[in-house]
């Protein structure tokens, strides 16, 4: 088996720059030139706005109705990097509904990379609905620009749920400018720190967590969460599914 | 009763005032916008100037009175001033800050530098630490750093004069095993991770942890490495997996600067405690016993909003971070690293912020006794590139870091930010003429990956020794 064929077979296993050329202890040209790209397009992902009339339409499309929309504190996208606490408070909360007492609240949020929610966030909400089943109460979803996690608190407090999953838009990376994370709270209420909550990141099939997988941990972190009472760093998922490590803090 | 002082600087024509330590020190900081966006930076540049010509005119003693941030609330503070030790501290308690720099700079010339400097190390409070590094020229930082000698071991020994070590990290978004030996196998062949083999997981879960654990640990003693792996999850998890048997060699945890960022974690430092008693217990080093890792990075407790200090007023973050390194040297660790650009732009905006305090974090670690090391690294969404981190490494391993991360191709694919490139760490040794840890670099020349000039070797990877890990095997 040659060189190219050996990493070609492992490449298949992982997006990772693996077996790169090199021009005595230095990356090839090709693989440097390559990666001064990627990271152009990453960079510029970052300041792509979300097109939330689309993502409203897709959301309509597959069933869940026309979610509200919300805004952060923020101004735009150069303020939404200088200040995270302006991206964690909602502008205005009065047009969402409140005291909806549902069991489970959903906020799509769009963090560092609007364009995540727009490439996963109808399948991955279909497969929540569907993973939480017709035991649980989902209510309105909501929308956030320009927003972090913690603006989730608000919404859903506003809400009534006792569940709250977040599903943000990560840092895009060289590799995968597209990738969801889901942050679990149970009792959401602005204040709750980054351990009492649990996540699930990297959803972006097909090389990252599928949507059914990643909706089949939620609810079941959503029943033990339940059961405990609280979430975060106390709630271990001792199935063979998944259970988060607590919020990063970059979010 | 404790002290609150006021300080005043006249600079030209204006005359500025600081209330209370904390304050000066803000204001003293080399500016960077996680203190702007906590409301304590120096407003000008004159008044940094300022706040930084009063800051070297304080005694050392005001920092065992003036405290940062209180012990009432703070088992961060009462951790420090426990740690205390006055003995240590009788040679440079004469000292204001500013003096305190020309004395480490001084002793940086003398032949018994790494002697006289870790006769000091428990008499610094992390406060006086971080003081004099504001006071101090980014090579100020690297000569200093340099003269400190700190050697940890477990199955290597990391920080031997003339080595230099990495943490090989293979990560994988779904912590696939197939992906997972892939980068682990691409940074054994270019000579990676001396000091770990550490995955950050995908997710917390014990179970996927414990697969994770036996898969390096298969690799490790298949191979008969002499290296140490690390799952890098909560500490609780980390406690109830050795409970249940797994092989887990280092125990990590991100720490912070006050109780309440540790809190944040989810962490006190009783379980620490706990965890690093468990795995000392386990006996698995063979060169040492050193068996905690931990990271850090500027802008946590900040992150979390418990970064406020006496008075309610907010202390600045390379202060705070420098806090974490009490904490750290309390369990005596393996590894330390700083994040320092991983945690984006609101705390360190640009490149020039990221080298400053990556050398800042990697000097005070070091001269308080960690085993400091560095994640050389940055986010898309921060106004740095390549270039940068070239800057960066060059100057950390002229200043001997401990050892840094390195990444396949720079591109971390599962964290979605950019660290080392396992090539870098040969450029790193090349220019300053570095080897490996001394266990690691002897399975290297066994295995056939390294020439005896200490080059690693461009060998096929289908007939090394190491080809049963590729993906047709």
């Amino acid at each position: 088996m040659s060189d190219d064929d050996f990493w070609a077979a492992m490449r298949r296993t992982t997006q990772s720059r693996i077996g790169l050329g090199r021009t005595g202890d230095t990356m090839a040209l090709a693989d440097v030139l390559a990666f001064r790209a990627s990271h152009a397009m990453a960079r510029d992902a970052v300041h792509v706005p979300l097109d939330v009339e689309a993502l409203g339409r897709d959301l309509e499309a597959a069933g869940h109705g026309t979610p509200y929309e919300v805004t952060s504190r923020v101004a735009d996208r150069g303020e939404y990097l200088r200040r995270p606490d302006l991206g964690r408070l909602p502008a205005d909360l009065d047009h969402l509904p409140t005291d909806t007492g549902a069991d489970v609240g959903i906020v799509l949020v769009d963090g560092l990379s609007g364009q995540a929610l727009t490439d996963h966030a109808a399948g991955l909400v279909t497969a929540l609905v569907r993973a939480l089943g017709p035991g649980s109460s989902v209510a309105p979803l909501v929308v956030a620009t320009n927003a972090r996690v913690a603006l989730g608190d608000h919404v859903g407090e506003r809400l009534g749920v006792e569940t709250l999953l977040v599903l943000v838009g990560e840092r895009p990376g060289l590799s995968v400018p597209s990738s969801l994370g889901i942050y679990l709270t149970h009792h959401p209420r602005p204040g709750r720190r980054d351990s009492e909550r649990n996540c699930i990141s990297n959803v972006h099939p097909p090389d990252g967590l599928d949507y059914d997988t990643a909706a089949r941990i939620a609810a079941s972190l959503v029943t033990g969460a339940r059961a405990l009472g609280r979430s975060g760093v106390d709630l271990k998922d001792t199935s063979r599914a998944v259970e988060a490590a607590p919020a990063s803090p970059a979010l | 009763m404790r002290g609150v002082t006021v300080f005043r600087q006249t600079l030209g024509a204006t005359t500025y005032t600081f209330d209370h330590l904390v304050d000066l020190m803000a204001k003293a900081s080399p500016r960077r916008s996680g203190d702007e966006l906590a409301g304590c930076a120096a407003e000008t540049d004159a008044e940094r100037a300022a706040a930084q010509w009063a800051l070297a005119e304080v005694p050392l003693d005001l920092f065992l009175t003036e405290l940062l941030v209180p012990a009432e609330t703070d088992d961060v503070t009462r951790l420090i001033l426990d740690q205390h030790d006055r003995g240590a501290y009788a040679a440079i308690s004469h000292l204001t800050v500013g003096g305190l720099r020309d004395w480490l700079l001084d002793t940086v010339t003398r032949p018994d530098a790494a002697e006289r400097l870790a006769a000091v190390r428990w008499g610094l409070t992390p406060e006086m630490v971080a003081a004099v590094s504001k006071l101090m020229r980014n090579q100020d930082l690297v000569t200093v750093a340099r003269a400190v000698q700190v050697t940890t071991a477990f199955r290597t020994t990391v920080g031997l004069p003339g080595r230099f070590s990495t943490r090989l990290q293979p990560n994988h978004p779904t912590d696939d095993p197939r992906g997972v030996t892939a980068a682990t196998l691409d940074g054994l062949l270019l000579g990676a991770g001396d000091a770990v083999l550490g995955i950050n997981p995908a997710t917390d879960s014990p179970q996927a942890v414990n697969d994770l654990l036996h898969l390096l640990d298969d690799i490790r003693t298949r191979y008969e490495i002499p290296t140490q792996s690390c799952v890098l999850t909560h500490v609780t998890t980390s406690i109830g997996l050795m409970e249940a048997g797994a092989p887990v060699d280092l125990v990590f945890q991100s720490i912070a600067g006050t109780q309440g960022a540790n809190e944040g974690f989810g962490i006190t430092l009783e379980m620490l405690r706990e965890a690093d008693q468990a795995a000392r217990e386990l006996q698995r080093g063979t060169v040492g016993q050193n068996v905690m890792y931990f990271e850090t990075g500027q802008g946590s407790a900040l992150s979390a909003g418990a970064h406020l200090g006496t008075g309610d007023r907010p202390v600045d973050q390379q202060t705070l971070e420098t806090r974490a390194y009490a904490v750290a040297r309390e369990l005596d660790p393996f590894l330390v690293n700083t994040v320092v650009g991983f945690i984006g732009p609101e705390y360190l905006y640009d490149g020039k912020q990221v080298v400053r305090a990556g050398l800042e974090d990697h000097f005070c670690g070091k001269l308080l006794g960690l085993q400091m090391g560095v994640d050389v690294c940055y986010t898309n969404h921060t106004e740095a590139d390549q270039d940068d981190m070239d800057v960066l490494l060059t100057m950390l391993t002229a200043a001997r870091v401990g050892f840094v991360i390195c990444v396949p191709g720079a591109d971390d694919v599962m964290l979605g930010y950019q660290s080392l490139a396992y090539h870098d760490a040969l450029y790193a040794r090349d220019v300053f003429g570095l080897r490996p840890a001394p266990e690691f670099e002897a399975w290297l020349a066994r295995a056939g990956l390294m020439s005896e000039a200490g080059r690693m070797l461009p060998v096929d990877p289908g007939t090394s020794v190491l080809r049963a890990l590729g993906a047709g095997a």
